[in-house]
């Protein structure tokens, strides 16, 4: 199949960019969207030209590297798939598709369609975590966890840290990102000690980034390729109520 | 070079205590003034990271990700093994010992081994405190399976995304301390190459992928946690980022390096579609649970499966491996597809594929029992094939997985370079000449949660504390090689013709004919032969576009590219003087009548560790001898 690219092109954070086309030829539907992008760079480097740069790692769905706005959407039109599952097949030959890196303040451009997403390093390290060092464990079964609690963190922790949330928001907020995180850690009894500081740091930091409010659009639950939910936001909307109350109250973080 | 494993004497299973009550210790006051060097972050250097900086040291991470947490042990699927005997079906430390040994086919370190079987209950607790949501019972109590073919359930898992749950539970570790500025993390950038002062591993340059920038780091010690080298043959399961130069240029340096042919190929992997395919995807072994593997019998049959007869067709696991059939370990599953395909029976495109067919456990358990147990699998393979596996059977093929080669290690895990220690996938001390499935992951944690926080202070005792400034002339040098060296491949694109993808690509089909299931001697020494001139075409015109001062993914890779064209040259060698077949090294000239690995202990029993002689001179291989005080060697029979 043949198609029209219109590609996002960017020298370096401090130069303007701008929409590119590329004429594509003989793409086959069980490539991937990135193995396309492959064979469009290979022709671009022989003929001398510049390849495009983007973002990609285990081209498997889980690393979270991965990141195109694909005619608008992140990561693609189909559900709950990363850009590197994308295939071929479920475009039109002759389409004309549009690629363009995650758009938000926070994630600063590095060169065409790669962005630096440390800020979401940043907002873990403020709070992501379990205060517990190497070697202090006690047995692993000396504390049960109900099978629904595990089976919620699970699904909280299934966060792939891509931004595809980010990039979707009109506010460019990260509500989804921290949320999973919080609610992971929160609703295992491990986690519990520190919910209170957890969740007062974590909201901190990513204001302090600059990512929006959330205005419930509910746009991130629709393009994470993950199925993080909306719920999540709303069970840390609880939790930092209870730790802004706690600490006007006097009473201290648990 | 002088090879000694520092094993620790005494009985088996006291080694690692004693070792501990005897290592010196740093007292705590001190230990901050100790800066240590970690590159990579993956499930070996995260916790390695987060572990030195708890105790107090200053740590230094690299990795060339853009994030942390985005290491390749992050698309670990199966699980992690640890001997807790939760299930009481009769596991211990010494059982888990042994199978690994034995897994490893005999060419594995006994002290290390056992070592690895005993702090693998501690990384489960370790991991369930930080809160890695493990598969649970409905009792609250954690749940096991088994796997890879044991016969008892120690595998813990985190639905099939055991290594990205672990991971995150070493990253948040790791993120804790960068929190407190206990460790200063540096993503987006790449380790050039290693710097000795008087004879010592001291620092690192390094690349900002960024900005191009190299600059020096000095450090008490330098650890390597860089995974494996499976992209040698371009088309492997690892990330596209994962490749082999921290490790080759410690060897350059005079790390030896061990074992380098000893790979594993996997054997349920999606086959390639054709020659644009980038990179290959693992589907969980646990498929072979209830799918048959067969081909057709004749060969060159093309037509559609379901039209096949049962009597046409072979289900060579079942037929060679009766009391195994399709759970047989991974390096005979993955032959025995090859010797079908070879044979002109595989399918699919280009032949090279066998079948994996559910339809008589379908007819058996029914539908939604198969797609109770494996419907992401069975998604995961629509979503890259377009084809339903409920209806059709689907493809497999194997492919590089795992590289158990590696830098050499001994005990402390420290290389032959005093103050260089290499953990994880990199270095190649606990799996022999193959691992079993689910070991990988407690490798990675026993290494960087719980030997190298007391084998580096044993070290840092011993020594005197030297941390030279990034001015010393060592430093200045090794940079400058550097760049002289990205000099070269910016500027070969005058006269260039070919991309740095396709020297990749060629030179991985070359190890994957030559070097990859089945070895010949003849084989290799066309490879041997083909190297050379494949890295002199690469040098001479290898089209890098662009300049080193940018965001440059082309000289990103180029770099890696370089370094695998001299690597699978060693990899070669050693696989060529290995004249025995053991675990992933099959050489075809030795087999039983039958067409199984022979073993030739008597010749064999060895590590082989090769040592850099310069740039024109064959390197020299040194061997320690495997010495078995505890277990008898025995032929692996899966028939
Ligand atoms: S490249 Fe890893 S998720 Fe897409």
């Amino acid at each position: 199949m043949n198609l029209k690219l219109q590609v996002w092109k960017q020298s370096n954070g401090s130069t303007p960019g701008q929409m590119v086309e590329y004429q594509v030829k003989d793409i086959m539907p069980d490539m991937s969207f990135l193995e396309m992008l492959d064979v469009v760079n290979e022709d671009l480097i022989k003929e001398g030209k510049e390849p495009i740069a983007f973002d990609s790692d285990c081209r498997e769905g889980i690393c979270g590297t991965c990141s195109l706005v694909i005619n608008g959407i992140p990561h693609g039109h189909r559900e709950r798939t990363t850009v590197c599952q994308l295939h071929m097949r479920h475009f039109r030959d002759g389409e004309t598709v549009t690629v363009e890196p995650w758009r938000a303040r926070p994630f600063t451009p590095i060169k065409d369609l790669v962005v630096n997403r440390s800020a979401f390093d940043r907002i873990i390290q403020a709070g992501g975590f379990i205060s517990v060092s190497t070697g202090q464990a006690q047995d692993a079964n000396a504390i049960p966890v109900p099978k629904v609690d595990a089976e919620t963190a699970m699904d909280a922790a299934a966060c792939i840290g891509c931004g595809a949330c980010v990039a979707s928001c009109k506010n460019a907020s990260a509500m989804l990102f921290v949320a999973a995180k919080v609610s992971h850690l929160g609703s295992l009894p491990q986690g519990k000690w520190e919910k209170d500081r957890r969740v007062w740091n974590m909201v901190k930091a990513m204001d302090a980034e600059g990512f929006g409010n959330c205005t419930n659009t509910g746009s991130c639950e629709s393009v994470c390729p993950k199925g993080i939910t909306l719920n999540f936001i709303a069970r840390m909307n609880r939790d930092y109520a209870m730790a802004i109350f706690k600490a006007q109250s006097g009473e201290g973080f648990e | 070079m002088k090879l000694d494993a520092q094993i620790p004497s005494g009985p088996l299973e006291k080694k690692w205590d004693r070792y501990r009550l005897e290592m010196k210790l740093v007292s705590p006051a001190n230990k901050r003034k100790f800066h240590v060097i970690v590159v990579g972050t993956g499930l070996a250097g995260a916790s390695a990271g987060a572990s030195l900086a708890e105790l107090g040291y200053n740590v230094s991470c690299f990795c060339f990700q853009d994030s942390s947490r985005r290491a390749h042990s992050i698309a670990a699927q199966g699980g992690i093994n640890a001997a807790k005997n939760y299930q009481n079906d009769g596991d211990s430390v010494y059982r888990l010992f042994y199978d690994t040994i034995k897994g490893g086919d005999f060419r594995a370190r006994e002290g290390n081994v056992y070592r690895l079987a005993q702090v693998s209950a501690n990384i489960i607790d370790q991991c369930a405190a930080q809160g890695v949501p493990l598969a649970r019972e409905y009792g609250g109590l954690l749940a096991n399976r088994s796997f890879g073919g044991a016969q008892v359930s120690r595998t813990f898992y985190a639905r099939g995304q055991t290594g990205q749950q672990l991971l995150l539970g070493a990253y948040q570790a790791l993120a804790r301390q960068v929190g407190t500025g206990q460790v200063k993390m540096y993503p987006r950038t790449e380790m050039l190459d290693l710097v000795l002062v008087d004879g010592s591993a001291k620092g690192i340059i390094v690349r900002d992928l960024v900005t191009g920038a190299i600059t020096s780091h000095s450090g008490d010690a330098v650890i390597l946690a860089t995974g494996g080298y499976s992209n040698v043959f371009f088309l492997s399961t690892n990330a596209k980022g994962c490749n082999v130069t921290a490790i080759w240029r410690a060897y350059k340096k005079g790390a030896a390096m061990a074992n380098p042919c000893y790979t594993q190929i996997h054997p349920t992997c999606i086959p390639a579609s054709g020659d644009h395919q980038s990179k290959l995807t693992l589907m969980s072994e646990s498929l072979r649970n209830d799918g048959r593997v067969w081909v057709p019998k004749k060969r060159g049959d093309k037509r559609p499966p379901q039209e096949i007869p049962e009597e046409e067709r072979d289900y060579y696991l079942e037929r060679k491996y009766p009391s195994y059939g399709n759970l047989a370990p991974r390096d005979i599953s993955s032959r025995a597809a090859k010797e079908a395909c070879d044979d002109g029976r595989g399918v699919g495109p280009g032949g090279l594929g066998v079948y994996l067919d559910f339809a008589d456990s379908i007819k058996r358990l029914g539908v939604n029992t198969i797609r109770e147990r494996y419907d992401n699998l069975f998604e995961m393979y629509e979503c890259i094939t377009g084809e339903d596996g409920y209806k059709t059977p689907m493809r497999i093929y194997p492919a590089p997985h795992y590289t158990m080669g590696g830098l050499w290690v001994d005990y402390n895990l420290m290389s032959n370079i005093p103050g260089l220690f290499v953990l994880g996938e990199a270095n190649f001390s606990d799996h022999g000449a193959n691992r079993l499935g689910a070991s990988a992951l407690m490798q990675g944690l026993a290494d960087g949660y719980f030997i190298i926080p007391s084998t580096i202070g044993n070290f840092f005792a011993h020594n005197k504390k030297v941390c030279p400034p990034t001015s010393h002339p060592e430093f200045k040098k090794a940079e400058e090689e550097a760049r002289g060296r990205i000099k070269k491949l910016v500027n070969a694109k005058a006269k260039g013709k070919k991309t740095v993808t396709m020297f990749h690509r060629e030179l991985g089909k070359l190890l994957w004919d030559k070097c990859g299931m089945a070895r010949t001697e003849q084989g290799l020494k066309e490879a041997l032969k083909k190297i050379p001139a494949m890295r002199q075409e690469f040098h001479e015109g290898v089209i890098v576009p662009g300049q080193n001062e940018e965001f440059n993914q082309s000289l990103e890779h180029a770099g890696r590219v370089a370094d695998f064209l001299e690597f699978g040259e060693l990899m070669c060698n050693d696989a060529l003087v290995r004249n025995e077949s053991c675990g992933g090294h099959f050489r075809v000239e030795f087999q039983t009548e039958d067409g199984e690995a022979k073993r030739d202990d008597a010749n064999y029993s060895h590590v082989s560790a090769w040592e850099y002689q310069g740039p024109d001179k064959p390197p020299v291989m040194h061997k320690e001898t495997l010495a078995y005080e505890e277990i008898k060697l025995s032929q692996r029979s899966y028939k």
